[in-house]
């Protein structure tokens, strides 16, 4: 089953179109990869799949249902979690606040209803000694990590991870993976955008390439990166 | 493991009964002060609650809003409005006041919440400026000019006979310590509900949103809906101070009742010297400025340079104000928000 779908989505900054009729379906409990140069419009997708933007055409289905024209925060409280590229956390809000936040508008729940479950999310994700600091002390990794977890504190099915592995020593992109496809295995469908391959082809079962905004090729990760039009476009290799 | 939550500190507990002496002794007030003592803390109070206001749209909302002399004016001018044409006794007209401030909001939020940041702040601005020329042209209540309460409206109105009885004092001095009590209430209500709507989850979807908007939303936040709640909690409140700010005064004029300079530059003033973002800082921020005021009231214009230059001076120095100085340094929080989560692992001290 498909929990999302695109249909020939484009939306356009003025005469840049960053994003170019794209189609694509992605299905229950799976986890897709997204990779494309810089500037292919893959955080633009997301926007447009969170509804931080909205599409000028076609349609985006979550769940079978119409979602193209629902607010971001309409679409949170239906399933639809994210991370930012850059890590957007509440500043002035402790770690623990951050989730709470996402918890109880997420899921429309009191403080107190929601406090094992932030609590759960705050140990999964290694953040629980960092609870009661304020989020703008955190360092890069633990930005990273409280992305990922006030994501997952909106309990989505569906999670889009944006570029979270950047910026990481290698250790500590392997710790983030390791954590990512523990929320995997539960069940959440995702979808993530990274530079660091490895990191990427190491959890997700496909990949989609985007380039000027347009989907040029979408399968099994060795096929497409084996592929001669993503080595010429994306690695910029000539062949 | 378990994990609970508190947002109580031993400080904050010594200042719950603390306040509860102080809240008695206020109350008590008016049998043990002279009557220029009631008027300077009926001033404070009444500064006290337009601070705060501003201080939850600015500090707790990211709405700087520099019209909030609309709400003033407009809550001044509504009770005027129906004491003197609906002939409605001045005490339960102060009700009306937040009504009208409301009627104006609506409109204003619509228009200005399409602005953002500066934009918002002069587009405020211009609407107080163009409400205050509206009311200049209505010529029942004095147009330009302005008019007075009628004497026998202020006279006769609720409590001032009991309360002159009571205490053994002439009309005027009842009606003095009257506003004074309004004014006590107002600000309690005030600082009460603004330390309530903090520590719910709209208090937190608040904070959120101040903090970084589309991530908010990203999380199922409501930021619209906070915004324009928000918006017209203070405004409500804004006008049913300036309703009682003009009930003491008993006279109005457009100019005064909608000065950007004595309803929202001191307003800011008191907040930003006080500390922006917290239910503290108006509170040392307003004695501050009742301080100056009374040092330098005879200096004319020299007062208000000596504002201007000190608001640059802690906003240079302490841009978190007096309060956020102190707190910084001593940790000390009196009206407590921040909800500490404890147990399981979380025993690692955090950094202050």
């Amino acid at each position: 089953m498909n929990i999302l779908s695109l249909q020939n989505v484009s939306k356009s900054f003025g005469a840049l179109i960053v994003t170019d009729d794209a189609s694509f379906d992605v299905s229950q409990g799976e986890a897709l990869g997204i990779i494309g140069p810089n500037g292919a419009g893959k955080s633009t997708l997301f926007n447009l799949i969170t509804g931080n933007l909205r599409a000028d055409q076609g349609t985006i289905t979550f769940e079978g249902r119409d979602v193209t024209r629902v607010s971001a925060m309409e679409r949170c409280l239906t399933g639809i979690g994210r991370s930012f590229q850059i890590p957007q956390p509440f500043e002035k809000l402790t770690v623990y606040e951050n989730l709470l936040v996402a918890a109880t508008h997420g899921r429309n729940l009191s403080e107190a209803a929601v406090l094992a479950d932030c609590a759960d999310v705050l140990e999964r994700t290694e953040l629980i000694r960092r609870a009661n600091t304020p989020a703008g002390q955190l360092s890069l990794l633990e930005r990273k990590r409280l992305e990922l977890a006030r994501a997952m504190a909106t309990q989505p099915k569906l999670l889009l991870l944006d570029e979270i592995a950047g910026g990481l020593t290698e250790g500590e992109c392997q710790a983030l993976i390791g954590t990512i496809r523990d929320i995997h295995a539960r069940g959440v469908t995702i979808i993530w955008i990274e530079h660091v391959l490895h990191a990427l082809t190491s959890v997700v079962e496909r990949l989609l390439v985007l380039d000027f905004g347009r989907v040029i090729g979408l399968g099994d990760p060795e096929e497409i990166m084996a592929s001669k039009e993503v080595q010429e476009i994306y690695l910029g290799i000539e062949v | 493991m378990a994990y609970s939550v508190s947002t109580q500190t031993p400080a904050s507990r010594i200042a719950a009964i603390a306040g509860a002496v102080l809240i008695l002794v206020l109350i008590a007030l008016p049998f043990i002060a002279g009557r220029s003592t009631i008027r300077d803390m009926f001033f404070i109070l009444t500064m006290l609650v337009l601070a705060q206001f501003w201080n939850l749209l600015a500090g707790y909302g990211g709405l700087v809003s520099i019209g909030q002399q609309a709400f003033v004016g407009a809550g001044a001018y509504a009770l005027f409005g129906t004491v003197i044409l609906w002939g409605v006794d001045p005490v339960p007209a102060i009700l009306f006041c937040g009504i009208a401030a409301l009627v104006i909001a609506v409109p204003t939020a619509f228009f200005a919440f399409r602005l953002n940041g500066a934009y918002f702040a002069i587009g405020t601005w211009v609407i107080a400026e163009v409400v205050r020329l509206l009311v200049s042209q209505w010529k029942t209540l004095g147009g330009g000019t302005g008019t007075s309460l009628p004497r026998d409206a202020t006279g006769d109105m609720w409590f001032v006979g009991a309360i002159e009885t009571a205490l053994g004092v002439r009309t005027a001095a009842a009606r003095d310590i009257l506003a004074y009590w309004l004014a006590l209430a107002l600000a309690l209500a005030t600082i009460g509900g603004i330390y309530w709507l903090l520590r719910t989850r709209r208090g937190l979807a608040l904070a959120a949103v101040r903090d970084n908007v589309e991530a908010a939303k990203s999380v199922g936040v409501d930021a619209g809906r906070m915004k324009w709640i928000v918006f017209l909690t203070s405004a409500f409140g804004t006008g049913l101070a300036g309703g009682l700010i003009y009930l003491q005064k008993a006279r109005i004029s457009p100019d005064a009742a909608f000065s950007v300079t004595d309803w929202t530059a001191y307003v800011i003033f008191i907040v930003v010297i006080g500390g922006i973002g917290t239910i503290e800082g108006p509170i040392v921020g307003v004695l501050v400025f009742f301080a100056l005021q009374s040092l330098l009231a005879d200096f004319g214009s020299w007062y208000l340079m000596t504002l201007g230059v000190l608001a640059i001076i802690i906003m240079l120095v302490a841009p978190r104000g007096l309060w956020g100085l102190l707190s910084a340094r001593t940790g000390l929080h009196l009206f407590p928000i921040r909800r500490r989560l404890s147990g399981g692992t979380t025993e690692q001290r955090e950094t202050p």
